[in-house]
């Protein structure tokens, strides 16, 4: 897909409005028409939804941004390679890689008081060396990397089943789930009283420096060129295809795999099954909607993490089916590509 | 040993036939140039609407609303892809999303928020004389519902369209050099239509197949990743039609390994055994390297 920087016309024309009108439109017709066809109270559900995502300090600080915390992160990984012309969609067995790795130091009792020092790292190696073996087939094989990294995403899925009904498995072998972290592997919090964590800092720093790295150094600048264009970039000189590709990948790992050593040790302080509701999917729409702009993503992250908290107040208070969330994403994504053809049939008339 | 082995393959046909069936329509919109990663959704909304249909009409028209359902989200797929040119992946992954979060949301609101377990129709087995009596096999192969016996018709069909007639030449020509078949007069956009309808009628097959044949009932997760698996599998069957049956055939077997490892108590964890298939893509997929079986336009916009 080819993204392209937002036009430079005028600050409030209708080209810069449609957008966020549309997917305000899509989220509010969805919740109308589920709430409508299920009978249920409007204004009830409506409230719901307010208390849950923007409601109060507690329902913003603890919900919503503990959830778009790892939207964020994966939201930035999806960016990262889909700029760069990788079509990665394997940000959800990423993300358990690093969730199964920094679980894995964290019960292993190493570090001590210092355990996050490694865990997280090592839940980066995971995310990145998880998206190597894609990468390596990509570089070596000519894989289609959409394949291979679909394909990764299911051992993942059955990595983390094995590993919570067998070697990480807590003590009394019941639960398919390891034993709870000790508060030295948990991340700190951020505001005393709230469940915001030490890893939506560090999701919003990420941001900041991805963005830079893309307008102002030479890895940016070559990760952009070969997602514009392999061939062009490849002619121009300087730039070696493959090798941009394979970075590209590398990263994308790392930060997804950073998202799940982060969930594990900031929310969950647990491994289990169901640890990603589809993330790494909705990760997609994050990404889209901002554009693949890293700065963009911190907005984007909190709309879906927002969307995703007060659909679950929702249901829990008023009865409202949550999956209709997973409804909204996809329309959002299928918006952005019906924009961005309208926007490309706009500039060949011209 | 041999007690094993009769439940053994039958768990294999079983878990094979709706793989199958979701596999020949992929092949066939991958062969068409279109790889479709919206067949997840596909399926899904087959099994659902499979379940509407069925609870009023009886277990043979709910095929009908199976395959009608599917073929309209592939017509939502083939709206982006093919009129609108957009991105394969992005847009397959949307309606996979699309699929599966509508119809859980509909489950939720026709049949209530505890989306207890519901009771479908399904179809009785339909045994064949004699051939049931075969060995080992017989029972898997041929005393099933009928709508399985629909694999024997379709694959010959499929490959015989495919390698033999023009229109099949026409498909392949699409998805290997798509301005060389316009040239020739073919119109890239109405095959990838036809392709991706077809591919959206047997992913609702397949759909169907799972509720009203095998489980008797739907759940939010029915479809299970099948869409993933089946584009694996038309990677493992090196995209054609008797290949692919032979690679769902596989997939089937080694999910049902879980059962004879079970059985004959060689310890494995059950796990290993569901990832095997994927890795053995993985590792098929680099072995045909660059000189892979891959329609030469696999995935191009346009």
């Amino acid at each position: 897909m080819t993204l392209r920087a937002a036009t430079t016309s005028g600050l409030f024309s209708w080209r810069r409005l449609l957008p966020p009108l549309l997917v305000s439109a899509v989220v509010v017709g969805v919740i109308v028409v589920v709430i409508v066809a299920g009978h249920h109270d409007i204004i009830d559900s409506f409230s719901a939804f307010g208390r849950g995502s923007f409601g109060s300090a507690y329902a913003f600080w603890s919900a919503t941004l503990v959830r778009a915390t790892p939207l964020t992160l994966l939201g930035l990984a999806v960016a990262l390679a889909f700029r760069s012309g990788v079509m990665n969609i394997g940000a959800e067995g990423q993300f358990l890689a690093g969730a199964s790795a920094a679980t894995a130091v964290v019960l292993s009792g190493v570090g001590g008081g210092m355990v996050l020092v490694i865990a997280l790292p090592a839940a980066v190696l995971a995310g990145a060396l998880w998206a190597a073996v894609a990468g390596w087939l990509k570089r070596r094989f000519g894989v289609l990397e959409v394949i291979s990294s679909l394909m990764l995403n299911f051992v993942a899925q059955y990595l983390v089943s094995y590993l919570v009904r067998g070697p990480l498995q807590e003590p009394t072998h019941v639960y398919p789930q390891t034993e709870t972290f000790g508060p030295a592997a948990h991340l700190p919090l951020l505001i005393s009283g709230q469940r915001l964590h030490l890893g939506y800092a560090i999701a919003v720093l990420l941001a900041l420096v991805l963005w830079w790295m893309f307008r102002a150094t030479a890895v940016g600048f070559r990760l952009r060129a070969v997602g514009a264009g392999a061939a062009a970039a490849e002619s121009a000189g300087q730039v070696v295809v493959p090798r941009v590709l394979f970075t590209a990948f590398l990263l994308s790992g790392a930060i997804a795999g950073l998202a799940g050593g982060v969930e594990v040790t900031g929310v969950t302080y647990a491994l289990y099954e169901g640890i990603s509701p589809g993330f790494g999917y909705t990760a997609i729409a994050v990404a889209l909607l901002a554009r693949l702009n890293p700065l963009a993503v911190i907005g984007t992250g909190i709309f879906f993490g927002a969307l995703e908290a007060g659909a679950a107040a929702m249901q829990r208070d008023a009865g409202v089916p949550f999956q209709f969330v997973v409804v909204v994403e996809a329309l959002v994504v299928l918006g952005v590509i019906a924009l961005e053809w309208t926007r490309e049939r706009g500039d060949t008339r011209r | 040993m041999t007690d094993a082995i009769t439940p053994f393959v039958e768990a294999t046909v079983r878990t094979a036939t709706p793989l199958a069936f979701a596999a020949l329509g992929e092949l066939v919109a991958e062969r068409s140039g279109v790889i479709n990663i919206g067949l997840e959704g596909t399926i899904i909304a087959g099994a659902f609407g499979g379940l509407v249909v069925a609870g009023t009409a009886g277990a043979g028209l709910g095929f009908v609303g199976a395959v009608a359902a599917g073929m309209l989200v592939a017509a939502i797929f083939a709206f982006f892809v093919v009129t609108l040119k957009a991105d394969h992946i992005i847009t397959g992954t949307a309606i996979s999303m699309l699929g599966v979060g509508s119809t859980g949301t509909l489950y939720r609101l026709y049949y209530g928020t505890t989306g207890a377990a519901l009771e479908t129709p399904t179809l009785a087995p339909f045994p064949i004389p004699i051939l049931r009596n075969i060995p080992w096999i017989g029972e898997a192969f041929f005393a099933q519902p009928p709508v399985m016996y629909l694999l024997y018709v379709i694959v010959p069909c499929l490959a015989w369209y495919m390698t033999r007639t023009s229109a099949g030449l026409a498909l392949r020509a699409v998805g290997e050099r798509p301005e060389a078949a316009r040239a020739a007069g073919i119109s890239p956009a109405r095959v990838r239509w036809v392709a991706l309808l077809f591919c959206g009628a047997m992913g609702g097959l397949s759909g169907g197949t799972l509720v009203l044949a095998q489980v008797g009932t739907f759940n939010e997760g029915i479809s299970a990743g099948r869409g993933f698996i089946a584009i694996a599998i038309v990677v493992l069957g090196r995209w054609s039609a008797v290949g692919v049956t032979g690679a769902a055939l596989l997939f089937g077997a080694a999910s049902a390994l879980q059962y004879l490892a079970q059985a004959m108590g060689w310890g494995i964890p059950y796990q290993f055994a569901l990832a095997l298939p994927y890795v053995l893509t993985l590792v098929a997929l680099a072995a045909a390297g660059k000189r892979s079986a891959a329609p030469a336009s696999l995935g191009v916009r346009g």
